[in-house]
Parts: C-alpha cells; sequence; structure tokens
C-alpha cells in the first residue's frame, strides 16, 4: 500500500490528509469548509459506514486529499465506525490508501476526552496536526487554553479554530501545506508491569506479523485493550509466536492481579491530565451553562416529555401538512410527462411502457422523496443541534424493556411517516445487533402510505357515508396500536434469540447544545436522499416495469373496459394463484391484484382497486369505489367486503411487508438480501397468521 | 472518610470521586475510555424521568449510563447537596 512511498507535499501524488476526532467535535463542518462541495460521499464496502473523501488546495494551489473519517472516542474499536477508523488509519483496508498524515480535531471545551483519542494516535507515529476547535465555547466556558504551551508540549503544530464560524480554516490549510511537518515528541509512561511486554509483542508483531515498524508498538497497545486478537491483527489471525507471547503475558499479570487494559487506559488520561494542568487556565467558575439550563427543562419529569411530545407533533404536523404541496406538484408534473409521451407518440406497446411502467414507477417513488426529504431534514436537525441524544436519554428506559436502547427511538418513530428515512437514520446506533432489530421491526410502524388504505377501508367498514369521527379514530388508533405493539414484540423476540447477546450500553455523552449548521444539513439532506435515489431507484424502476408487464399482458381483445385487462392479465392470473393462500384469510382474486400492486407502494391498493371495479374515483372521493365495493360478490353469492374482511384487510396492511422502496433500502444498509428477504418472510406470515386468526375467529362467531 | 457507595445510589446533585471500578467487562474498559476510572471526580446530573439512566458530568462534560452499570461503580461523595 501507500505506506513506503509517502509523498510530501509539492511531489506529483497529492499527499492524503486524515480527518480525525471524537463524535461532535466539528469534524464534518471543518471538512466542509475546506472542500466545499469537491467530495465523493459512498460507503466503506462491506459495512454501512459512510466514506467520504475530499479535495483542497494547499497554499501553493497543489491538491490535498482529505479522507474524513467517521467520529470515535477511542481506537479499540467497538462499532463499525470505529472500526474503519482503525482500519484506514492502519492501513488495512485495501479500498482506502493509508493516509500520510493526520489531522485530529478537538472539541477544545471538552478537552481531556477528545486527547484520550489524540493521544491513541500520536502512537501511530505519524506527522499530525492538532485543530483546537470550538475555542469560543471553550472561552464561554471559562477555559483559556495556552496553545504555543501545548505545541512545544506536544511537538505538533496546533492551530486553534472556530469551524463554525470559519476561522481558523487559513491557518490550517497552511500547516497542511507545510512540507516539514514534524513527528510529535510522544513520550508516556507505560505502566512498569506492561512496558516489557508491549515492546516484546511489537517486536514480534513486527518480525512474525509484519507488522510496519512505524506502527507495531501501536498495535501491541490496542491489542492489550482490545482482546478480540482478530480485530487487532484485521482480518489475519496472530502469529503463533506473537499470541504465545500474549498469552503468556496475560497468565502473569492475571497471577500477579494486574489489570492491564485498565491501567493502559489509567496511564494515558495521567499523561493527559498533567498535560492539561500545564496548558489549561481555569477561570471561575460561571455557573450553569446555557446548555445545563435547557436540560433542567427538556430533560425534566414534566416538561421532558411535553417538549419530546411537542417536537414529535410539530415533525408529523410538518410532514403531513409541508410534504403535500410538493407531492402534488410531483403528481401533477408526472402526470403531465405521461400525458406529454401519449400525444408525441405513437399508440403501442412502447409507449405503454414508458407512460404506465417507467414514468409512473419513477413518479411512485419520486412522490415519496418530500417526505423523505422533511425527515432527513428533521432528523439533521435533530442530530445537530444535540436533542437527538437527549430524546436516546429520555426514551432509554421504556426500549431497554424490549432489549434496545434509546438511541432506537428516533428511527423508529420517523417511521411513522416512512420506514426508508427511519432505516437509514439507524446509522446512529453502534450495536450491530440493535441496528439490525431497528432495521426489521421498523416498517411494522403504520407509514403513511398505509392511511389511504385504512380510511377506504374504515368508509367500506362502517355502512352510510359518514363515518361516525369516533369510530374512525378508534379504529385508526387500534391499527396503529397494532403495528407498535407488534414492532416492540418482535423487537424483544429478535433480541431474545436470532440477535441473542449482551444486554445493550447506554454509554453515550449528552453533547453541549448547538445552533444548527444549515449549510451542513442540507449538504446531508442531498446526499441521503440522493443515495436513495441512485440504490433504491433503480430496483423500484424494474420492479415497476416488471409489475406494469404482468397488468398490461396478455391483451384483452380491443375494446375491453380496464377492469376486463387487468382480470385476464398475468397479474389477474397471479391473483388467481394466490386465492387458495388468502381465501383462508378473507381475501378474494382481485383483492389479490391489490396486494400484488402494493408492492409498487401501499397506497396503490386504492387505485388498483379503482380499476378492479371498474369505478371512477380519486384518493379525496373513494365514494364510488366503495358503492362498487358494497356491491362486489363472491362467486357464490355473498358480499365480499364483509366488516370482518375490511377489518382483516386493514390488519394485513399493518403487519405485511408490502414495500419494495423500504426492502431495496434495507438490502443497502445490511449489504445483503439476506435481512430484507428474512423481513418480508417474517412480516408478510405473521400478517397471514394474525388475519387468519381474526377472521376464522370472527366466521366462528357469525360475523 | 465517608463510607463507600454505589454510583447508582447517590443524590442528585452530589460531588463523588470514584474509588473501585471493575476491571472486567468492555462496558467499564469503555467507561474508562470516556475517561471515567477510580480517581476521577463526578457529579450526579440527574437520572433521567424514569429513573435510568443517569446523567453524570466527568472531565468536564455530560456522559450517560444506565444503573445497570452504576450499580457496579463504588464512589466516595465529597458535597453534599
Amino acid at each position: 500500500m501507500s505506506a513506503d512511498n509517502r509523498s510530501p507535499i509539492g511531489s506529483r501524488t497529492p499527499p492524503i490528509y486524515a480527518f480525525v476526532g471524537n463524535p461532535n467535535c466539528g469534524k464534518s463542518t471543518l471538512f466542509n469548509a475546506l472542500t466545499g462541495l469537491k467530495q465523493k460521499v459512498g460507503n466503506y464496502p462491506g459495512v454501512t459506514v459512510e466514506k467520504k473523501i475530499g479535495e483542497t488546495y494547499s497554499q501553493h494551489g497543489h491538491p490535498i486529499k482529505i479522507i474524513d473519517l467517521p467520529g470515535a472516542y477511542s481506537l479499540a474499536a467497538r462499532s463499525p465506525d470505529e472500526a474503519v477508523l482503525r482500519d484506514v488509519l492502519l492501513g488495512r483496508r485495501a479500498d482506502t490508501p493509508q493516509p500520510d498524515r493526520i489531522v485530529c480535531i478537538i472539541d477544545a471545551s471538552n478537552l481531556e476526552r477528545n486527547l484520550y483519542l489524540v493521544h491513541q494516535i500520536l502512537d501511530l507515529g505519524r506527522p499530525v496536526i492538532l485543530a483546537l476547535n470550538m475555542m469560543d465555547l471553550a472561552a464561554k466556558s471559562g477555559l483559556e487554553i495556552r496553545i504555543a504551551r501545548l505545541e512545544k508540549e506536544l511537538g505538533v503544530p496546533v492551530i486553534p479554530c472556530e469551524a463554525a464560524n470559519g476561522k481558523g480554516i487559513v491557518e490550517l490549510r497552511l500547516a497542511m501545506s507545510r512540507t516539514d511537518l514534524p513527528l510529535a515528541k510522544h513520550a508516556w509512561k507505560i505502566p512498569a508491569p506492561i512496558a516489557p511486554a508491549v515492546s516484546e509483542l511489537a517486536a514480534s508483531l513486527q518480525e512474525n506479523d509484519g507488522k510496519a515498524p512505524l506502527s507495531a508498538r501501536a498495535e501491541a497497545l490496542l491489542l492489550l485493550t482490545d482482546q478480540d486478537t482478530v480485530r487487532v491483527t484485521g482480518s489475519k489471525p496472530l502469529h503463533d509466536r506473537t499470541s504465545e507471547i500474549f498469552h503468556n503475558w496475560q497468565k502473569r499479570w492475571a497471577g500477579e492481579g494486574t489489570d492491564w487494559a485498565g491501567s493502559l487506559v489509567s496511564s494515558r488520561y495521567d499523561a493527559i491530565t498533567e498535560l492539561c494542568s500545564r496548558i489549561v487556565v481555569r477561570k471561575t467558575n460561571l455557573g450553569p451553562s446555557t446548555s445545563d439550563r435547557i436540560d433542567q427543562v427538556v430533560t425534566h419529569p414534566v416538561w421532558g416529555w411535553a417538549s419530546l411530545a411537542g417536537i414529535m407533533a410539530l415533525l408529523f404536523l410538518s410532514i403531513f401538512t409541508l410534504a403535500e404541496y410538493p407531492m402534488n406538484f410531483i403528481d401533477g408534473r408526472i402526470a403531465a410527462l405521461g400525458d406529454w409521451v401519449k400525444t408525441a407518440m405513437a399508440a403501442g406497446a412502447l409507449r405503454d411502457l414508458i407512460t404506465d411502467g417507467a414514468i409512473a414507477g419513477v413518479g411512485g417513488v419520486l412522490v415519496f422523496l418530500p417526505q423523505i426529504l422533511i425527515l432527513f431534514f428533521f432528523i439533521g436537525m435533530l442530530e445537530s443541534t444535540g436533542y437527538m441524544a437527549r430524546a436516546a436519554f429520555i426514551m432509554d428506559r421504556m426500549m431497554s424493556r424490549v432489549g434496545l436502547n434509546g438511541k432506537s427511538f428516533i428511527p423508529l418513530l420517523s417511521s411513522y411517516a416512512c420506514a426508508i428515512p427511519g432505516i437509514m437514520a439507524t446509522r446512529t446506533i453502534e450495536d450491530h445487533k440493535d441496528r439490525l432489530t431497528t432495521i426489521l421491526v421498523a416498517p411494522l410502524m403504520s407509514c403513511s402510505a398505509r392511511l389511504p388504505v385504512y380510511l377506504l377501508m374504515i368508509a367500506a367498514l362502517v355502512p352510510g357515508d359518514r363515518v361516525p369521527l369516533l369510530t374512525k379514530v378508534g379504529i385508526m388508533i387500534l391499527m396503529y396500536a397494532l403495528g407498535t405493539f407488534g414492532a416492540f414484540g418482535f423487537a424483544w423476540l429478535f433480541k431474545r434469540t436470532v440477535f441473542k447477546g449482551e444486554p445493550p450500553l447506554m454509554i453515550m455523552e449528552l453533547p453541549p447544545y448547538r445552533m444548527p449548521r444549515m449549510r451542513d444539513i442540507a449538504q446531508q439532506m442531498v446526499e441521503r436522499a440522493w443515495m436513495f435515489l441512485k440504490n433504491a431507484g433503480t430496483i423500484i424502476l424494474a420492479i415497476s416495469i416488471v409489475l406494469w408487464f404482468l397488468s398490461a399482458y396478455p391483451k384483452a381483445p380491443d375494446g375491453a373496459t380496464p377492469s376486463q385487462q387487468l382480470a385476464q392479465s398475468f397479474a389477474g392470473k397471479a391473483g388467481h394463484a394466490l386465492e387458495p393462500v388468502i381465501k383462508p384469510i378473507g381475501f378474494d382474486w382481485q383483492i389479490g391484484i391489490g396486494l400484488i400492486g402494493s408492492f409498487v407502494a401501499r397506497e396503490v391498493f386504492v387505485s388498483t382497486m379503482s380499476v378492479v371495479f371498474n369505478a371512477e374515483s380519486t384518493d379525496e372521493n373513494t365514494a364510488p369505489l366503495r358503492q362498487s365495493m358494497a356491491k362486489a360478490k363472491w362467486p357464490d353469492g355473498r358480499p365480499l367486503f364483509t366488516p370482518l374482511v375490511c377489518l382483516s384487510l386493514m390488519i394485513f396492511y399493518v403487519f405485511a411487508m408490502q414495500c419494495m422502496s423500504t426492502l431495496a433500502v434495507v438490502k443497502r444498509e445490511t449489504n445483503s438480501w439476506r435481512w430484507p428477504l428474512f423481513q418480508l418472510a417474517y412480516m408478510t406470515g405473521t400478517a397471514w397468521v394474525v388475519c387468519f386468526i381474526v377472521y376464522q375467529t370472527g366466521r366462528a362467531l357469525g360475523f | 472518610m465517608t463510607a463507600l457507595l454505589k454510583l447508582s445510589d447517590l443524590a442528585v446533585g452530589t460531588s463523588a470521586v470514584v474509588r473501585e471500578f471493575p476491571k472486567q467487562g468492555s462496558a467499564f474498559l469503555r467507561l474508562r475510555e470516556m475517561g471515567l476510572m477510580p480517581g476521577t471526580a463526578l457529579t450526579l446530573i440527574r437520572t433521567a424521568p424514569l429513573g435510568d439512566p443517569l446523567e453524570i458530568k466527568v472531565r468536564g462534560y455530560n456522559l450517560t449510563l444506565r444503573k445497570s452499570e452504576a450499580e457496579h461503580i463504588l464512589v466516595e461523595a465529597t458535597t453534599k447537596s
């Protein structure tokens, strides 16, 4: 790899810098400020960790590459994010060049803990620049940091910055342009009982495991704090000789009662505390900060719930009211585009493919984009202000009942609007099993696409044109409650079976509140939306075309009505084929067609039913459809849509996995088809079983 | 010297110093890496509205941990609220 052809500034290959820091240290703001829009955002193959590489220019106009590594507290990785950070810095990832130099960004108002990661990084023996960010906040909290002293103590350039206000960017660029970056004076006392082991292990790692001389000591130290040898050495197991040394030392320490991992951490912190005592001047205590005062309200036993409810109400209100305008606009544009193609092209199979397959399919994806963007905006706001951590703090106790932690709350809640942003927001959950559990149950939360189906079924369930409000609300609450209990029930079950493991932790930093950076949020919204369109869009387009083909072929004789065409198409035949399976839950082949069509998006059920029953109705006015549905009968003359069937159908929509956009996103977020297929099977299976019980019990009781 | 008590039994608003800290377990190693270890001063800021988790101030920042971990950490109270 690039370890041996290190490139100084000015040579032909641009030097590669890594940006490293704790979460919430302002690293992304600094990265954005330096690189602007010259960024490539992707994924590290094999894991769902965002990969960001940007380009900037040195003082003399030479290009500089920057890898923005995920935020982490330690090199002893506990999450995929931290593992990526460690592996890139150690040059273990074949897909990412090893950085030549490292910029450590630290939050100056939270110096000690931020310096812990820096302390580990300095072990790596690479040139390091320290960017002391949030100097303004440090000053506000009564801390004065002696920059020159810190520079002298560590022997690396230290640049004070306020990334949020654009200060220090020029100075940082200047430092990054230097050709002569010094190596750190990084002498710290490894505890006496451990020091000989470190040198012995380092020598063996270098000799037997082929580790670079520079990083062998760092690898030895990592090995002692993270006992998983595979995680420490990369994919290869330790060489026999190295693991023998390691085990001998472990045995010896265990006999002596030496807590090697703990004392390594402690001695780092001792060194940091001593350093801080020389470089930080603490002024008088200023009393509670603004952040403390906000927290007194938002984590208060009464006001905490009120503010959480208020923020969530605002979120849903804006999704359901604001999203409507762009959604109608997109709907209208898509329809107009379809009409235009219809007039511009000669009638035929190709025209139908374009209008009814491709354009309708793309429209089906685009129409959800406003909702998804609004949700991304809110999630971005919650993250960047720091409220996200408070919501997790408040909700942790409840989530712990089912074996999750508070961090699953916002993803699950967002899924009431749409599971896609909810699932994409699970990236903040470090624990792999918790994250998968959350992804698997999120689509059980009744999303907004189910609403039109519920409304139609409630209307069909209760005879008469006007449904009593109380009945309507009551049934609606029942459906949302079913989905919610289902989600928590399955989370509980999964955490006890498939994802059995240690109980989740709730070791989380509550960062100080910050003003949200609109530019960073907007950039993130666009990135996420684009990711969704690129990855889900292609799959959705393909399946839309397949579904169109199934309903359009084989062609009925000329003059057939759309409902006759659909009845004798492949989709109609599939509906017939499906009937034996869905008859026990009260559905006939016509409803079967609706279920198949729902894979584009659940609300398509309503329009499919309009075609099936040949009714001219719209989403707003379903009266004609209701009348046709009331007349629909089984071949033996029994009415099809009895109240029991309507109820069964609603319950089916609560549980069944019928959204290919969600499946596509789950595939992307879990990196395999295994989990989306499992999700499809368990959700739809549950739907069938619950409907079977409800329908058969109802029949037995005479409904 | 006052008696040691569990971090989970500390009164809200009280400052204390960690005296005994578990040596085993990945949760406790992570807590150490977050700066919590024997000798560290902390203040219990609050408990969540439902009683768990706890929020402590340690090394100038706010950290949460569950009672299930806090009850294994023994502290010596330094101030009464």
